[in-house]
């Protein structure tokens, strides 16, 4: 049993992490490294702590709930609580923001301070994000994510970087901004910011103010699309992804992204299923645009020539996947009394959140790679490659698996996601599963056509790459814990499921 | 724990620990590798055993062992492991071939680099065939098949610095993964429809009859039956997986892997899973009948006849077996589409022996081949595959030879003492039974043309003088390698004789299917007989008779060309050139088609910034039509920002991107003065951003009408249209106080910012002592200015927005 406030402790050990390091004198950049990473390990076994209680406990139900008022008068309190929804989240947040750290303590080497304190105050945003259960705290930690991610692309990005974090800035700001008028307008209605009672209150419910309803609705759309980067608001993506730092990529692509996917099924879909139905089945809106994220994306991916930016687009096409889920499930809305249909969108939306999971491991892995590379190569652009397979097979063995997962093979943790979704999407709304299943065979042509055959197979230019060096044993360290989480959920995906599959079950006994 | 899981595992293990480590050894490699196949044919051994020697009744598993493997839903998966008759013939076939070829590649790989990396790949490619054959559900299936998919890339992509043969690989796999897609949508519609994919339930009765009364939605009322499609789809995975008729492009790209993988691959691995899924699948295509029934056996016939024909021009040996396979697979599939389903599994098996000889028959000649043309050290252009350049091999190879010879009988279908022959004629019957001449009769041809171009092979490479140096100073191949073709040559021409182990077999496999007594038409029968020895007859006497001479055209060629058929000839050599088709439309289409995406996204003002630009661009014109002069100085802010956006717009001719950049370097200069004077320029500044954005959106807009952007923006400019009329109504006393929080609140923000500049900038030095030290140096990174700037603009319109929010609730309430 657990008798301390585990959820606050997670989400304050970073703060706690990040304060330390602001009283470490700057010269003294190991201890910064150690502190750091230290506190981002300490984060890591609570997130596993967590994992375990919510499997035994029962996910299906909050857990570990801490309520305390904050601003009363307007019922903004601090409530978090963790369900087999969030759980899998925050341990992919703590894991990524180890290994980023870990693996940033050999590259980053200016600013080092500064580094450290942001990286764990964005820990801290995101693990927030995923353990709010009231909107004001949700948006407030959502704003917290978000500037230090900003920061770390506007600072210590590649060379275009100024204009990717303003434009990704921008972007978001826009899209929280019309969040930030939906959830006004929900309190506005209903009266509460607590996310269980305000759905419970049906906001805008009726005919009368069906209107409102589609803007509040479109309000939370619009700040969770951007933030996932569906397809018309996707173009920050590209350059924010490409210009951050190798672990900054890591966390933009690996858990940022996610926030928009959690935010739909979280917020959008519990406060508003019929409009969400409404815009999945009669107008059809939401659904053509996750397929259209995941064809154009593919198509895209394979017309790109650098490796970082062809990951970034890569995310589109996954995420696409996502909301691919999501729509399937809030077809379902109004169906949900038949054990059949409830069973078809519970593995839609499982599958959807274990897409989510599972993208954060392969494209974290993905990104790490593509730094190792430009850390050693010194470029990204693929024509400049070829044959590295002889010369660092190491790298090319881990390549291969975590191309592997991104295009889905079975037996890869990337299969279960697409998969779960396809079958809920083809039980309710098979045109766009059907159109949406050509982003696999685009997934495979980009992957190995582009990463696997530009860089690794042809002829080896001897004199040009003769020097580069294989992975070193920290870029291994880096690398094997995903490709382990790859491998082992890829054959065996019960742990993450079961908890994906309670919570998401829960969430959908309680839609109308 | 059932035996049956240890099958596919050992050859698992084996890839795993090959693949960690052990690569760096050959020795060790090859010991990991062919004792974990070893086991694993011990183990199919036991289990086939098993399964033969007590009578088994119907069409029952034999055994079936099932364990937890996920939740989801409602509904545990159970993963299983299934052996009923099917699977019985087929753990007796494959790791015995799997066996063989394993052993044969240990002498034929010897001098290869990647000699470790291929036992890995070859043994991942032995436990997913042999995973596939004992699962139990179409997900375990599924889960092999890709596996297979992947063992035919990686092992054509062991040669990675030749770009002919990557390639190839590269294709092998897109066009499987094709098929794969079908399937995983099959799959799909499939667990949707019924919520199980184990074979025991989905191929219950029960269940199809529940799935023909199924149908699925689609757009606008219309609806797809779920029986049909579910099969149609599943087919599409047979097409691409057996290399049926316009997928069988990959398997003459497959060709390029090394000689022991193409025999697993065509033989009994990739290749034949797809007649497998389509025997395995046979109740559904039992309960579909009619149409689904034709268009599998249009597939299936075509192909046979195809395949058939292309193999009788080809001069590389790699390509008339694999067009030969292409051709078999098609004969199965037609056997299984006219409901001859033992006839097709039996085929399935012949197949896989005479099949797998051949090609490591083959496989013995080309490795003498090259080694004799390293030892001559002839030019680069020498092709060691080339029937051409072969000839008189049976005195250098007597061993291969004689194997060779039986392989050709047995696939020819020679009366009475082949294995090929009893599957052949009960194909042929089968489609006698279907009273559609044109089926039998296009069989029959295709089983003419089979034995003619075995025939022909088998005259060029041995019979004759050889026609090129290399070909004169052939070496047999090594023990290692001839003792496998013996064993197989033993089991194509033993397994037949007589019909008793084919009568077994039929027994064995048809209980619950055929019912009946195996019975012969004499039509079939005869017919069967004449175009098997009529072709090796024919082919003997074009090719035997006066072998072929160095320098001297091949016989068909130049028949052909006599006839004025050239043409016709170099399209059966090309495969119709089916492949360069498909690069011209498929392959160039799709990167064109992905440029065009690409440039467009490049090109095309961005959607959502663009969306909300538009937004403030509309609330702009809305505001400065109350004119200047209206309620108050927040009214007016707005307006002069609409008047910076009519400015705005005669300056911007630059492109978007540059734009964006620019306009932020201009931003941060507004902003170093902000601090002094800033209530006016950061406005300025601010409308000047929004303005400009606007004016990218609305040529954006005008570009794409009809995009989703457009209607949004109007969507969007009519709200905001809405809220500023409702300002209007405001009453200025009811504004003015809240302008000037705004603008207090700006002002506090604007001087705590240059008090942070100021501080950032001179103390940039040590500082542990102060906090507001602290939080400078922490904030240094960050003051370029323009972020800074940025920030704050971001602050001031959110603050306007809530604020612009908040009155509007406040009168909607009110």
């Amino acid at each position: 049993m657990i008798y301390y406030p585990i959820l606050s402790a997670i989400i304050f050990t970073p703060l706690v992490g990040a304060l330390l390091i602001l009283v470490i004198p700057r010269e003294s950049v190991k201890t910064i490294r150690r502190v750091g990473t230290a506190f981002a390990c300490v984060t890591l076994i609570l997130a596993v702590i967590i994992w375990v209680e919510v499997t035994r406990i029962g996910a299906g139900e909050t857990q570990f709930e801490e309520l305390y008022p904050w601003i009363p008068t307007f019922g903004v309190s601090f409530h978090v609580g963790v369900d087999g929804l969030s759980a899998p989240l925050i341990l992919l947040t703590a894991l990524l923001t180890t290994l980023g750290l870990f693996y940033s303590a050999r590259t980053i080497k200016e600013r080092v301070k500064e580094y450290y304190l942001l990286f764990l105050l964005l820990e801290m945003g995101l693990c927030g994000v995923f353990l709010s259960l009231n909107l004001v705290q949700f948006y407030v930690f959502w704003g917290l994510g978000m500037v230090p991610m900003f920061l770390i692309i506007g600072v210590w990005g590649g060379e275009r970087r100024e204009h990717a974090a303003i434009k990704y800035f921008i972007y978001t700001l826009l899209g929280s901004m019309a969040m930030l008028l939906a959830i006004l307008g929900v309190y506005v209605q209903t009266g509460t910011f607590e996310i269980g009672e305000a759905a419970a209150a049906r906001p805008f419910h009726g005919a009368e103010q069906w209107t409102w309803a589609c803007l509040a609705f479109w309000g939370l759309f619009i700040g969770f699309a951007v933030k996932m980067a569906s397809f018309p608001f996707h173009s920050w993506l590209p350059d924010a992804h490409t210009e951050a730092p190798t672990a900054g990529s890591v966390m933009a692509a690996g858990i940022l992204l996610k926030l928009g996917g959690y935010g739909l099924i979280r917020v959008a879909l519990p406060l508003f299923p019929e409009v969400f139905r409404h815009f999945v089945v009669d107008v059809p809106v939401i659904p053509i645009l996750a397929v259209i994220s995941i064809v154009y994306g593919a198509l895209v991916c394979m017309a790109q020539w650098d490796l970082k930016r062809l990951i970034a687009y890569s995310s589109v096409v996954h995420m696409g996947y996502v909301s691919l889920g999501v729509c399937a499930a809030a077809a379902s809305v109004g169906m949900l009394d038949s054990q059949e249909v409830l069973n078809l969108a519970t593995t839609g939306l499982s599958g959807a959140a274990m897409q989510m999971f599972a993208h954060g491991i392969i494209i974290g892995g993905l990104f790490f790679l593509a730094g190792i590379l430009y850390e050693h190569a010194h470029t990204r652009d693929l024509k400049a490659f070829g044959g590295l397979a002889r010369q660092i097979p190491y790298y090319y063995g881990i390549m291969l698996v975590a191309c592997l997962a991104g295009l889905g093979l079975p037996g890869l943790c990337g299969f279960w996601g697409e998969f779960f979704v396809l079958r809920g999407a083809v039980g309710f709304i098979p045109p766009y599963a059907f159109v949406g299943v050509l982003g696999i065979v685009f997934a495979a042509a980009y992957t190995l056509w582009k990463i696997v055959q530009h860089i690794f197979l042809g002829q080896f230019d001897r004199r040009k790459w003769g020097r580069l060096r294989d992975m070193a044993w920290w870029e291994k360290v880096t690398m094997w814990p995903l490709v382990l989480v790859m491998v082992v959920f890829g054959f065996y995906p019960a742990p993450i499921l079961e908890l994906l599959n309670a919570a998401v079950m829960t969430l959908l006994k309680g839609l109308p | 724990m059932h035996l049956t899981w240890l099958i596919p595992l050992f050859p698992f293990l084996a890839f795993v620990a090959i693949t960690l480590g052990a690569h760096r050894d050959k020795m060790t490699s090859r010991r990991l590798a062919v004792g974990a196949i070893v086991v694993s044919f011990v183990l199919a051994q036991v289990i086939f055993w098993k399964a033969v020697l007590p009578p088994v009744s119907g069409g029952d598993a034999v055994f079936e062992s099932v364990v937890g493997w996920f939740l989801i839903g409602t509904a545990v998966f159970r993963a299983s492991v299934w052996v009923d008759p099917l699977t019985a013939v087929m753990l007796f076939t494959v790791p015995l071939v799997c066996l063989l070829a394993f052993v044969y590649g240990a002498g034929y790989m010897r001098e290869d680099p990647r000699y470790g990396h291929f036992f890995a790949h070859l043994s991942l490619l032995a436990a997913g065939t042999l995973g596939l054959i004992v699962s139990g559900n179409l997900l375990m299936l599924f889960l092999c098949w890709e596996t297979l998919g992947l063992c035919s890339y990686l092992l054509i992509g062991l040669r990675f610095d030749d770009e002919a043969v990557y390639r190839a690989g590269l294709r092998a796999f897109l066009v499987t993964k094709v098929g794969d897609v079908f399937l995983l949508l099959g799959l799909c519609l499939l667990y949707a429809a019924t919520g199980s994919l184990a074979y025991d339930d989905v191929f219950s009765a029960g269940t199809l009859a529940r799935l023909a009364r199924t149908s699925f939605p689609l757009i606008g009322g219309l609806s797809l039956p779920a029986l049909p499609t579910i099969a149609l789809l599943i087919f599409g995975a047979v097409v691409s997986q057996a290399a049926q008729f316009p997928l069988h492009v990959w398997l003459l790209d497959a060709v390029e892997g090394p000689t022991p993988a193409s025999a697993i691959i065509q033989a009994v691995a990739t290749a034949p899973a797809g007649v497998y899924l389509m025997a395995r699948c046979s109740p559904l295509y039992t309960a579909v009948g009619g149409e689904v029934q034709t268009v599998t056996m249009a597939f299936g016939v075509f192909t046979a006849l195809f395949g058939a024909l292309t193999a009788i021009a080809q001069d590389d040996v790699r390509r008339v077996l694999a067009c030969s396979t292409i051709s078999q697979l098609g004969y199965a599939v037609a056997a299984l589409s006219a409901g001859a389903y033992v006839a097709g599994v039996f085929h399935l098996v012949t197949h896989a022996f005479s099949k797998s000889l051949l090609i490591l028959g083959m496989g013995s000649v080309t490795h003498g081949m090259k080694h004799s043309l390293l030892s001559q050290g002839e030019g680069v252009l020498f092709e060691p595959h080339d029937v051409k350049n072969m000839g008189g091999l049976a005195r250098w190879q007597p061993v291969t030879c004689l194997a060779f010879v039986a392989g050709t009988l047995s696939l020819s279908g020679f009366p009475l003492f082949t294995t090929g022959f009893w599957s052949q004629e009960r194909i042929l019957e089968a489609a006698y039974e279907t009273h559609h001449p044109a089926i039998f009769w296009a069989l029959a041809v295709a089983a003419g043309l089979t034995a003619f171009y075995a025939a022909r092979l088998l005259c060029l490479v041995f019979l004759g003088r050889p026609r090129s140096e290399v070909a004169a100073s052939v070496q047999e191949s090594e023990r290692s390698m001839t003792a496998p073709l013996v064993v197989l040559a033993v089991l194509a021409v033993c397994l037949g004789w007589g019909g008793v182990l084919p009568d077994w077999f039929y027994r064995f496999v048809g209980d619950g299917y055929a019912a009946g007594a195996v019975y012969f038409t004499w039509q079939p029968l005869t017919i069967s007989t004449v175009s098997a020895l009529g072709g090796l007859l024919v082919g003997y006497l074009a090719y035997g008779r006066r072998p072929l001479r160095a320098g001297q055209m091949e016989r068909l060629e130049a028949g052909m060309r006599r006839i004025r058929l050239g043409r016709l000839y170099d399209a059966l050599r090309h495969c119709f050139y089916l492949d360069r088709f498909y690069q011209a439309t498929f392959v160039r289409g799709t990167v064109a088609l992905a440029h065009t995406c690409a440039d467009f996204d490049r090109r095309v003002p961005d959607g959502a910034i663009g969306f909300a630009a538009g937004a403030g661009h509309a609330a702009a014109q809305a505001a400065s039509r109350f004119g200047e002069a209206a309620i108050d100085r927040a009214v007016s802010l707005v307006a002069r920002a609409g008047r910076a956006a009519v400015r705005a717009v005669d300056r911007f001719d630059e492109a978007v991107a540059k734009g964006a950049v620019n306009l932020t370097s201009k931003v941060g200069q507004a902003a170093a003065q902000a601090a002094v004077r800033f209530d006016e320029t950061a406005v300025d500044g601010a409308a000047n951003f929004i303005a400009r954005m606007g004016q990218v959106t609305s040529q954006a807009a005008d570009r794409f009408d009809a995009l989703v952007i457009d209607r949004a923006v109007s969507l969007t400019g009519r709200a905001l249209w809405v809220l500023s009329e409702l300002s209007a109504l405001l009453d200025p006393r009811v504004l003015t106080p809240l302008a000037n929080v705004v603008g207090y609140a700006a002002r506090t923000l604007s001087s705590a910012s240059g008090l942070f500049d100021t501080r950032v900038v001179d103390g940039a030095v040590e500082g542990v002592g102060s906090a507001v030290r602290a939080g400078g140096r922490f904030i240094r990174p960050i003051q370029t200015g323009r972020v800074q700037n940025y920030i704050l603009i971001a602050f001031i319109s959110i603050l306007v927005l809530v604020a612009m929010y908040f009155t509007m609730v406040y009168f909607a309430w009110w």
